[in-house]
């Protein structure tokens, strides 16, 4: 028998034997898809964060900002500024030859979420922004009025935070403002956000000065260019950023801590569900102990006993792996929840999302869980002493 | 008790099965020490305010300004002692990354208000005589190396002065120590003059974040925040003032709830643990039928029997624990210096340990009751016949 048909025969003998010891087997399973649940549960909620914050804004914009702000929140952006953008090369024009450039104001609102108030964000832009956005869509009601206190309101605002239905009105700044409208900008963190008219946001606010510029840039290559141009400018004192690498950094610091904890908090459960798997392999190895010496006893080697072990460890801890992330994908995919996002100090709401490459993770970490708890028991079982195991009862 | 060296005894009969299976139970109660202490983390905040202090800020959110001169309405208001204001800076030292809470307050007022912190005398007169004089907390001092008389750098990523320039150089006058440092944020703050800031700074001048201030015994809180909310009512700076605790507690909240997360986590780790310490004392149980069956021909009674499988489940759980817990609080000290930038205060909370204990005995009583039962049934005859 060749050494690889001796490994076929006793790995399939082995599996067979599965069955008949479910409750020491089980305990892999169990232990396993219980870290691998966790960990995929966790992370999900990192991935969706990114995500949502990745995918906000286009490579063909360019969002400006006061000189050392690194959000909009402490920045500032004079009417001047916005002009002098708009003769930059590389800006966009519409048919009349207008640059395309959005001044946009952004304040900070309180409105309650489940009872308790929460930080949202409330953008200022004219209509013309709103064109720029071509991931815009509204999906309920109408546009605000330029000059009237009417919002429209993002889908995830609106189903995350009370009182955005179309026809309530919030009250704020002395003055109530009516919800209008509802929109969608493909999931993105604008998406949380209440938008209605720049002036009178301004104007609301007893502000002069926008904290923010959007523009429109004839195409993707046209940004550093334009980057440059702003950089040589005098006029101006502003740092330049492309929309999307902007958003993805504002999801750093929040995404980093979560994947910290959530592995940290995975490793020490791998830890637990190590041993347990440990205990059981042994105790498998043990039964199995005279079924091993009959087989060394014939003349098989101590190799097919070694990967006996541990595809049986592998197998289970696989099946563990897949049940975890089952289970994790089952219960919180597309979950949505919200959080203080510290860079703009507002409410960002996501999805969390359970990602292929995150249950490849899942199932890497459980085979990996499976290969260390095997290697020990497997060495026993193959450094047996044929004739002790025989000679035991 | 006379029958702890035979539990003892039975429990280690297979030396590699308890040592796992405490080494997992340890684990888990390892974790849950742990992430009580991140939960208590990020409550911190709420715990360590006073109630009898009120905050007095814009009733929109906390990035909007109040007037400065909103502080005399508020100090003439019945019930209220001295009155401090508090600026948030943004300040970073030398990189963005070393970001650290800084706020502009009243140096007059401000150790008078917070007297769980304390300046020493000769540097309260010293801040007093330094416009550009900060006092910084002890842990703050300790990050970075900061020592009295040093002047540094610090970067605002909000406030440019009217030269235009967003790093400001302080002069470090004083270095203060809360009462309680283990558990007040406060040690990794610093405050600078807000006489020196409103003057320095290019806009919003005048105004403050918020005000806080103690309120006189005798006083109802809630009655005072009133009386100065309606002070401000129909004004274009309407104001919302709430204890110390209820401004602490609505920043943790909005964060998202943080417990429920740790408990579904948790969840998920007792369960798992329900199910393999549960397989292993079935296990030893079924292992040593024959044994039980001789004790039981002894003359010991069939509740005498099931009592010790019970104690023996309760030992291994107890035990396992306690050591996971005081894995836990060194953890807890371990991770104390890398995670200060996260968690200013990483300290365990004392009933983590009660806790821990109570639930190792339910865990206990829920993997040792199936044996047990099985124990308690067990027939003489069919067990030495191995049946």
């Amino acid at each position: 028998m060749s050494s690889l048909q001796q490994i076929t025969a006793v790995t399939a003998m082995n599996l067979k034997t599965i069955p008949q010891r479910w409750g020491s087997s089980g305990v892999i399973v169990i232990g396993i898809a219980g870290v691998v649940g966790v960990l995929v549960s966790v992370l999900a909620m990192s991935v969706g964060f990114k995500k949502t914050l990745a995918s906000t804004g286009s490579p063909d914009r360019a969002i400006v900002l006061r000189e050392g702000a690194n959000a909009e929140l402490s920045s500032s952006v004079t009417r001047d500024t916005v002009l002098t953008l708009g003769e930059l090369p590389g800006v966009a024009k519409n048919a009349a030859g207008q640059p395309l450039v959005s001044a946009e104001a952004s304040v900070i609102l309180n409105v309650p979420k489940h009872g308790v108030k929460a930080n949202v964000s409330m953008r200022g832009l004219s209509l013309a922004g709103v064109a720029l956005r071509k991931e815009f869509k509204l999906t309920d009601g109408r546009l605000y009025t330029p000059g009237l206190r009417e919002v429209i309101v993002g889908a995830q605002a609106a189903s995350e935070f009370d009182g955005l239905e179309l026809g309530k009105s919030l009250h704020f700044r002395e003055a109530d403002w009516t919800v209008v409208g509802h929109f969608t900008t493909n999931g993105d963190v604008h998406e949380s956000e209440l938008w209605a008219d720049g002036e009178t946001v301004l104007a609301a606010y007893r502000r002069n000065l926008y904290q923010s510029a959007i523009v429109q840039l004839v195409d993707e290559k046209a940004f550093e260019p334009f980057k440059k141009a702003v950089k040589a400018d005098a006029r101006v004192q502003v740092d330049v950023f492309q929309e999307p690498a902007y958003y993805a950094e504002q999801s750093k610091a929040l995404s980093t801590v979560i994947n910290v904890m959530g592995t940290t908090v995975a490793a020490i459960m791998a830890v637990g569900a190590l041993f347990g798997a440990l205990n059981s392999l042994y105790a498998a190895v043990a039964t199995r102990a005279k079924e091993i010496a009959t087989l060394r006893a014939i003349g098989f080697g101590g190799i097919s006993v070694v990967v006996s072990v541990v595809v049986e460890a592998l197998l289970l801890a696989g099946l563990g792996g897949a049940l975890g992330g089952g289970v994790a994908w089952l219960m919180f995919n597309g979950f949505s929840v919200s959080t203080l996002n510290f860079a703009s100090f507002s409410q960002v709401a996501f999805k969390l999302t359970v990602s292929p490459a995150l249950l490849m993770k899942g199932l890497f970490w459980s085979l990996a869980i499976g290969l260390v708890g095997a290697l020990l028991p497997a060495i026993k079982a193959a450094r047996m002493s044929v004739a002790d195991a025989l000679r035991a009862s | 008790m006379k029958y702890l060296p035979f539990l003892w005894h039975s429990l280690w009969r297979s030396k590699t099965r308890t040592g796992f299976t405490l080494a997992s139970i340890m684990v888990a109660f390892m974790l849950y020490a742990l992430l009580q202490t991140v939960d208590a983390a990020f409550n911190r905040g709420a715990k360590i305010s006073g109630t009898q202090r009120l905050i007095t800020s814009s009733l929109y959110t906390i990035t909007e300004s109040i007037p400065l001169a909103f502080g005399q309405a508020i100090a003439s208001t019945p019930g209220v002692k001295e009155v401090s204001s508090s600026t948030w800076f943004g300040a970073s030292y030398r990189e963005d990354k070393n970001r650290f809470a800084m706020f502009a307050a009243d140096h007059l007022h401000h150790f008078d208000v917070i007297k769980e912190i304390t300046l020493p005398k000769e540097q309260k007169e010293a801040w007093a005589r330094t416009r550009t004089g900060i006092v910084v907390g002890k842990g703050l001092a300790e990050r970075f190396g900061f020592k009295i008389g040093d002047r540094i750098p610090i970067k605002s990523d909000i406030w440019g002065q009217k030269n235009g320039s967003y790093t400001w150089d302080f002069d470090i006058v004083g270095i203060y120590q809360p009462a309680d440092a283990d558990n007040d944020l406060r040690t990794n703050n610093a405050y600078l003059r807000y006489d020196y800031f409103d003057e320095a700074r290019s806009f919003r001048n005048g105004t403050v974040s918020l005000f806080i201030f103690n309120v006189k015994d005798g006083y109802n809180t809630a009655a005072v925040a009133d009386a100065i909310d309606k002070q401000a009512a129909n004004s274009p700076n309407e104001t919302k003032s709430q204890t110390e605790a209820q401004f602490s507690q609505q920043f943790a909240k909005q964060l998202g709830d943080i417990g429920i997360i740790i408990s579904g986590i948790l969840g998920a780790v007792f369960f798992t643990l329900i199910i393999l310490t549960g397989n292993t004392m079935m296990q030893s149980v079924r292992e040593r039928i024959p044994e039980l069956a001789v004790l039981k021909t002894l003359g010991f009674k069939d509740g005498q029997v099931m009592g010790m499988v019970l104690a023996e489940s309760l030992l291994l759980c107890v035990l396992g624990s306690a050591a996971g817990v005081a894995l836990g609080a060194l953890a807890t000290a371990a991770l104390r210096k890398p995670l200060r930038e996260f968690f200013p205060v990483f300290i365990m909370p004392g009933e983590t340990v009660a806790w821990a204990l109570g639930l190792g005995a339910i865990i206990a009583l829920a993997v040792g009751i199936p044996p047990a039962v099985r124990a308690l049934r067990l027939s003489i005859v069919d067990a030495l016949a191995g049946r």
